[in-house]
């Protein structure tokens, strides 16, 4: 019998290594703050070429966090390794957590809020670190960095060098190492780089890999006029968002699940995926926080709905309809749903409440998508028989506080709406309890595992043929 | 009956509780139990040392449950059972009296009265209570020895192994759990055992454990001599029944708590399940004791329906079970021995040596399959040793069992033919 000799390299070295990548990622990521003191910066910027900064903070800190990840892994055998996570620092809410969660929750304030802070006199705080990314937005977009530039250059970093992390994490499984690939790829090719590039071409800003309701302008009045107007890239983005928002959505959804999107696609999911792993377990299992989740999420959907239809309403009526009403439910729900709760609570929040708050409590797209996952897809999870032993490591890591276990345990398959299908739940059960798979909507989607889903006929028939030849 | 009183909150005295409520809504449950108020996993313990899990993770209902199944749980000992006033007596002094009684006491971690089992450093893994023990012997501990391997010695190796003990296993059999695996599954989990830097001494039993002067842990002595120096001895040789208060009380016992098929002991209204009942079945002279969780619960069912009204013999159906060696995955359907030579086995290994399946025939009919790193249909499985198709029969059927992640390599058809070669 051959065998993979697994075999950890020397601790001693594995342990200095890691030691110098750790504070490589701390000077970067002390040198990106120490920025935020005009002075400093400024005898920075006098002596060094403009790209420098950049490559200090940005540069320095995700690769030595990269290179602190590998050392983290290498030597270690694949598998779950959860070690700790329940009792140490950050991941357990500790000391650690509240900082870092009052960190974030301070950033979104201030960039939801920059304009009307710096014009209240709050320092423009930011300005230093919009500099340190400006040459990348010339490069990228032949345009100087704004807030938002800044902005998506970090929510892409974190979801690179944390989507490394999963990768090296989940290395023994396939479906994980796919979906973390597809957001990284989703994430820096289409939510970064293409509308950066779609600016220097002087095109219309636009995100291929958010829809309406999500992103819930893309099918608004001005939205469509503004891009239809723009001329042939604007009208296929206008077409693109309808389509995918109205025939790909439900299509994918019934074949897929939601999972399509939320684990595989968007970006909210994605950080929520790569950054928010260390946190996921964080999540509320108790049956209030579930009721809360039904309510919330269902009417910020009718109320998105309703804002749309109106909007177009008004819009057929020659813009009389409701006069200013419109307008002013259109950037409240843009305020107060948009900003506060997807960015602050919902980022801000990951260290203390889990990685999944806006897409469990408060994301319409998930609404949506759920109702079609729970009334009329293929997708589910399928419990194998009786080979369940209760542990509750399924819904201890299962992000959007689903008690998969209660369904577990009694053999039943788990069809819930807000699962986003990440999977971690069957990667994490020691006995190998749970598959996500997509069969036949008729057969066994709630009763446990049978024969007779599709994908495993598909097998047989190969087996079949094998055997016959 | 009006009361019934449950001694012992494992699987299968919570089963028995929560079945005869579904069946009863009127009778007074109560389930009273010293290891914890609220009933959790037991196989999950080794998740909540290693920080996988909190204790409330590992409950399979929420606090909040019991109240409204109306299931009353009581915290506590219960030291004496008077059969003739049908009562309970807990350590405390309360009294509880019961119309039925059932026996869910569980089991006890073996030991073989080695020199120096008594030393601090020496423990078990059975009870919320060992965790404690080893929480404290962890900061004071650079090496452990485990003596027994076996399904709770894995456990316990890789609980001490992620908080960097470095961990040795005393094995009786040359190769690790090779008492119950055949040679190359066993051989497996040795290479699993060894990936990660721990070390298996085979073949060599323990003599003695050696203290400090403090009384503590120092070393272990084998047979042959060899000492191995060590401040935490795992003992995992497996469990016995516990059957202490059921002797006290002079309720018939033998390896366990005698039980009849409708499990009932020899003393009206007294009842046990789980693991800690010894069924006899009398027309085939036999009896068993049986502790692992499934058979806990189908005995906590069982036992309910005869609690209710019913008369159901007890039927644990195809036997199957599955366990995790560090990150390697083992399920088992049917029977699957060791050596027995009506039996033909058709066994398949990967390259790379971590994923393999055997199928175990006998009498032309599929008695059992083994898998380790791969993931197969437990009710698939059934099904084909049910309708007792012969291996020929189960190598076209063999992808429709497979349960593995989407996207895994699937091996089915190297499998089949590597199989369809043997079988020509
Ligand atoms: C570490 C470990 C891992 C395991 N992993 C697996 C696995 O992966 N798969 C599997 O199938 N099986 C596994 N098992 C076996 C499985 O956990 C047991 O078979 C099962 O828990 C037995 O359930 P039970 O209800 O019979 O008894 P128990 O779970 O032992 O419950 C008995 C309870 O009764 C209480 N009690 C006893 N006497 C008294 C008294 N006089 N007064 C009050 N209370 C009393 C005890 O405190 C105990 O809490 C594992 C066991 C251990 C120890
Ligand atoms: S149920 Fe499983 S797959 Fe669904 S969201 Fe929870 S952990 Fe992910
Ligand atoms: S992780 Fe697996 S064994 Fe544990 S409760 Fe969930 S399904 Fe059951």
């Amino acid at each position: 019998m051959s065998l993979v000799q697994i075999h950890s390299s020397n601790p001693k070295s594995r342990h200095a290594t890691t030691t110098l990548f750790r504070i490589g990622t701390y000077i970067g990521l002390l040198l990106f703050f120490a920025s935020l003191c005009p002075r400093l910066y400024e005898f920075f910027q006098s002596v060094a070429p403009s790209y420098l900064p950049l490559l200090l903070t940005f540069g320095l800190t995700t690769l030595s966090a990269i290179g602190w990840i590998a050392s983290l892994y290498t030597g270690t055998t694949p598998g779950i390794k959860h070690n700790g996570t329940q009792t140490q620092g950050i991941s357990s809410r500790g000391i650690g957590a509240w900082i870092l969660g009052v960190l974030i929750t301070a950033f979104y304030v201030y960039l939801y809020f920059y304009q009307d802070l710096t014009a209240a006199g709050f320092l423009p705080l930011f300005a230093p670190w919009i500099d340190i990314v400006d040459p990348l937005a010339r490069l990228l977009a032949n345009a100087p960095a704004d807030q938002w530039f800044l902005y998506g250059s970090l929510y892409t970093s974190a979801i690179l060098i944390m989507g490394i992390r999963m990768l090296y994490r989940y290395r023994h499984n396939r479906y994980h190492i796919l979906r973390t690939l597809s957001v990284m790829f989703c994430q820096l090719g289409l939510a970064f780089l293409l509308p950066a590039f779609l600016r220097k071409l002087q095109q219309p800003e636009f995100y291929f890999t958010y829809f309406w309701p999500l992103k819930y302008d893309y099918l608004f009045p001005d939205s469509a006029h503004s891009l239809i107007q723009s001329g042939g890239v604007g009208v296929f983005m206008f077409f693109w968002g309808a389509v995918m928002a109205l025939i790909a959505t439900p299509v994918l959804t019934y074949f897929f699940g939601k999972r399509w999107y939320c684990s595989w696609v968007c970006g909210c999911g994605g950080l929520a995926e790569t950054a928010g792993d260390p946190f996921r377990h964080l999540s509320s299992k108790s049956e209030r926080a579930w009721i809360l989740e039904r309510w919330l999420i269902h009417s910020i959907l009718v109320i998105i709905i309703l804002i749309t239809v109106l909007l177009w309403a008004n819009e057929y009526a020659g813009r009389s309809l409701l006069g200013g009403w419109t307008y002013s439910a259109k950037s409240l729900y843009g305020l107060y749903i948009g900003a506060i709760f997807s960015g602050v609570i919902g980022v801000g929040f990951y260290p203390l409440l889990g990685s999944r708050v806006w897409c469990r409590f408060g994301c319409p797209m998930a609404a949506i998508l759920g109702i079609f996952q729970r009334c009329f897809s293929r997708f589910r999870i399928t419990v194998n028989g009786g080979q369940c032993i209760s542990c509750g490591n399924c819904s201890t890591y299962c992000e959007m506080g689903i008690d998969v276990k209660a369904y577990a345990q009694r053999g039943e398959n788990i069809v819930r709406a807000s699962c986003v299908g990440c999977g971690v739940c069957a990667a994490v059960c020691p006995r190998g309890v749970l598959a996500l798979e997509n069969g036949p909507v008729k057969i066994g989607r709630f009763s446990g595992s049978d024969k007779g889903a599709l994908r495993i006929l598909k097998d047989s028939v190969l087996t079949r043929r094998i055997y016959e030849a | 009956m009006e009361r019934l009183v449950i001694i012992g909150n494992g699987i299968a005295g919570i089963t028995t509780a929560l079945e005869v409520r579904a069946r009863d809504p009127r009778v007074r449950i109560t389930v009273i139990s010293s290891e914890s108020k609220y009933h959790y996993s037991r196989p999950a313990l080794m998740y909540i040392f290693m920080g996988h899990l909190k204790f409330r993770d590992t409950m399979p209902y929420p606090p909040t449950f019991w109240e409204k199944k109306k299931i009353e749980l009581v915290h506590g000992y219960v030291e004496e059972i008077d059969s003739s006033d049908q009562k309970v007596r807990l350590a405390s002094g309360t009294a509880f009296s019961y119309d039925k009684l059932v026996l869910a006491t569980g089991s006890k971690s073996n030991t073989f009265g080695w020199p120096g089992e008594d030393l601090t450093g020496v423990l078990g893994l059975y009870n919320l209570q060992d965790l404690e023990k080893l929480e404290q012997l962890v900061p004071n501990a650079s090496s452990a020895v485990i003596v027994g391997g076996g399904l709770i010695g894995i456990e316990l190796g890789e609980m001490l192994h992620s908080r960097g003990i470095h961990v040795t296993f005393l094995i009786r059999e040359c190769s690790y759990w090779n008492s119950v695996l055949p040679d190359e599954e066993s051989q497996m989990i040795n290479h699993v055992i060894r990936a990660e830097n721990m070390e298996i001494v085979p073949s060599s039993l323990l003599a003695e454990i050696l203290p400090d002067s403090t009384g503590r842990v120092r070393a272990i002595v084998t047979e042959d001599g060899r000492e191995i120096s060590c401040q935490i001895v795992g003992l995992t040789p497996g469990v016995h029944p516990n059957k202490t208060l059921a002797q006290a009380a002079s309720i018939p016992t033998h390896k366990g708590i005698l039980v009849n098929q409708y499990l009932e002991t020899r003393i009206p209204n007294i009842y046990a399940c789980g693991d800690c009942a010894e069924i006899q079945n009398e027309v085939e002279g036999s009896s068993r004791v049986e502790s692992i969780w499934y058979t806990g619960k189908f005995q906590g069912e069982t036992l309910a329906r005869n609690l209710t009204g019913e008369r159901v013999t007890y039927d644990p159906g195809i036997f199957y079970n599955s366990a995790k060696f560090l990150d390697l995955e083992y399920q088992v359907y049917g029977t699957v021995q060791k050596q027995n030579p009506d039996d033909t086995h058709y066994y398949w290994c990967s390259k790379n040596g971590l994923h393999s399946l055997r199928l175990v025939e006998r009498g032309g009919a599929l008695i059992g399959v083994n898998l380790m790193g791969i993931r197969y249909r437990h009710r698939t499985c059934e099904e084909w040793i049910k309708q007792k198709l012969s291996v020929k029969e189960v190598l076209p059927l063999l992808g429709e069992a497979n349960f593995d992640p989407e996207f895994s390599k699937r091996f089915e058809p190297e499998i089949v033919a590597a199989f369809a070669e043997e079988l020509r």
